[in-house]
């Protein structure tokens, strides 16, 4: 199992030696800074709109980073032809795909770590007192992103970096408007379709689950056993995942 | 036990939108020595690529199997004994050359001391040691295959596998990677390398074998393969009179003037001794003799050519 570590080790240095991510980083920071400029234009609320745009650039900027750098973690080795070299080393290829795919979910955890201290600090300038809901919310964001690397993973296995990309896209949208796709068929029920939409309800991530961003910034209170049921639904789903991938990339053959 | 056997082994890839299927490697039956320098030649597209690709388990045989060491090729303990160099090799290039070769130690399971010493040494045998800490993309090819050789060799492996490894160095590298191959014989390790460049793998291998749009089509040691009765010897002679070259013809193969010399060939020494004794009473001045052997060209050439007319 060490050597999934090390795979992930090397994964996470590939991604922060590429510009890319320093871009996104730099772009994201910049937005939860300019929150601050929009708070102050608006009379109150200040606080809130704070947190709601920093919670939102952290979403965001995660996904670009799960969905940019995870269509490209299976397909671009293969296209580079740097597998070549790496599989006939002592590694299964199972162990391969783990170590790319917890690689790029330490990546993501340094970038949300990093967005969030920068959120608190902007909090503190504001002598807002330190507030760990909005940590909670955090955790689920982070949580929400394992698994679109995973969905990112599975598509890295078996098409090329763009295709892959247009479809984990896909999947995010659909999964996150999950709940109305269920409720389709009231809308259109002619034809197949309300099937399809209903296949798709069961089969894609249900992205709203993780997203508690409203009512935490309302100052509600989030029951712990939501979390919790959240927290285990994605790594279901991300187990799920990891098999279907290890499933799809044993069977490839390397060209 | 055997470094390398194949039995039967055959690749169809999928070809084109209908999927239709292209044969790369037809029932290849290969056993190779522990000890060997094995060579696996043929010309572009003969399926030398696909044949160690299989045998490092990057892509899956249609039909047939493949066992390294009595291993089947997925086998980790067997994989930590091996050496690859892929053919054009490309590795991470955020990496610098020393970072990769630790990487790749870390795989082998090596100790961190163990690492920085082997990388060391490797990086000064195939002569990189000064990009040592540059990062892969500023590498030129032949730096590449050179870092592509070093890393094959990380782990002491006992059996090595080398494709193409000539391509992309100059005349001296080639010259130390000949050297370097012998080293790992005199050491006892298993090479089985691919090449299309038959003088390198002329004087290098024990053993080869001509593949042929996918198909075997000889294998042997160089010394059974190179038909050594076929072995002429060249004459280059002056003064040669009308006359003296009426007696020397029916004793050569073939005979030609070029200018005011002769050159001519003879199949046995016998012809050539007489050919020699009528020389010298009939005046003519002997220039040069050379015996010329069948190179593997000839009989590459030959082989593959016998095929296509088939
Ligand atoms: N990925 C692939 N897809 C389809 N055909 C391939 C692929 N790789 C190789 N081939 C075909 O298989 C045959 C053997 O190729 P290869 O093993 O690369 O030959 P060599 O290394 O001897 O030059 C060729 O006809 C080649 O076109
Ligand atoms: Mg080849």
């Amino acid at each position: 199992m060490i050597r999934v570590g090390y795979i992930a080790l090397n994964t996470y240095r590939e991604t922060v030696r590429d510009k890319v991510l320093y871009n996104l980083v730099l772009f994201a920071l910049l937005m939860i800074a300019s929150s601050y400029i929009l708070g102050k234009i608006s009379v109150y609320q200040e606080v809130k709109i704070i947190k709601d745009l920093g919670l939102a650039a952290i979403s965001i900027f995660g996904m670009a980073i799960a969905i940019f750098v995870g269509i490209g973690l299976v397909s671009k080795e293969i296209d580079k032809r740097t597998l070549y070299s790496l599989l006939p080393k002592p590694i299964t290829r199972v162990q391969f795909l783990l170590g790319k795919y917890f690689g790029l979910c330490l990546t993501v955890l340094v970038n949300v770590l990093v967005m969030t201290a920068g959120l608190y600090f902007l909090l503190f300038l504001m002598s807002e007192p330190f507030e760990p809901a909005l940590l909670k919310a955090i955790f689920l964001i982070y949580v929400k992103l394992t698994v679109l690397v995973g969905v990112a993973l599975l598509f890295s296995t078996f098409t090329s970096s763009t295709l892959a990309g247009v479809f984990a896209g896909f999947v995010y949208v659909v999964g996150y408007f999950s709940t109305d796709l269920k409720n389709f068929d009231s809308v259109v029920d002619t034809g197949a379709l309300p099937q399809i939409t209903k296949a798709l309800y069961y089969l894609l991530p249900n992205f709203k689950n993780f997203d508690i961003k409203a009512p935490i910034v309302a100052g509600d209170i989030v029951p712990m056993t939501q979390i919790v049921w959240a927290t285990a639904y994605g790594l279901v789903y991300v187990s799920l995942l990891l098999v279907a991938s290890a499933w799809v990339f044993q069977r490839r053959n390397l060209k | 036990m055997s470094a390398v056997e194949t039995i039967g082994l055959t690749k169809d890839y999928e070809v084109g939108f209908l999927k239709k299927p292209h044969r790369a490697l037809d029932h290849l039956d290969l056993e190779v020595e522990q000890g060997e320098i094995f060579g696996l030649i043929g010309p572009n597209g003969a399926g030398k690529t696909t044949t160690l690709k299989l045998l490092m388990g990057l892509v899956f045989p249609t039909e047939g199997e493949a066992r390294i060491l009595g291993k089947p090729v997925d086998d980790r303990r067997m994989k930590a004994e091996i050496g690859y160099l892929p053919e054009q090799p490309y590795f991470y290039d955020y990496l610098t050359g020393r970072e990769l070769l630790n990487y790749f130690g870390q795989l082998f399971g090596l100790s961190s001391a163990e690492r920085r010493s082997r990388a060391d040494e490797l990086l000064a045998k195939v002569g990189i040691t000064s990009a040592a800490d540059v990062q892969l993309r500023k590498y030129s090819k032949g730096m590449t295959q050179r870092l592509g050789v070093a890393q094959a060799l990380l782990n002491r492996p006992r059996v090595v596998f080398l494709d193409e490894p000539m391509s992309g160095l100059d005349p001296v590298g080639r010259r130390e990677m000949t050297l370097l191959v012998r080293e790992l014989q005199g050491s006892g390790v298993t090479v089985f390398f691919c090449s299309h460049i038959l003088p390198d793998v002329e004087q290098l291998c024990d053993r080869v074998a001509i593949l042929d749009k996918g198909k075997l089509v000889a294998v042997g040691r160089m010394s059974e393969i190179l038909d050594v009765s076929i072995d002429t010897i060249e004459v280059v002679a002056d003064n040669v009179e009308a006359e003296l070259e009426v007696k020397l013809r029916p004793l050569c193969r073939s005979l030609e003037r070029v200018g005011d010399r002769v050159r001519l060939s003879c199949a046995e020494q016998a012809d050539f001794d007489d050919a020699a004794a009528e020389l010298m009473q009939g005046g003519g001045r002997l220039l040069s003799v050379t015996p010329v052997k069948q190179t593997l060209e000839d009989l590459f050439v030959r082989k593959v050519g016998e095929k296509a007319q088939t």
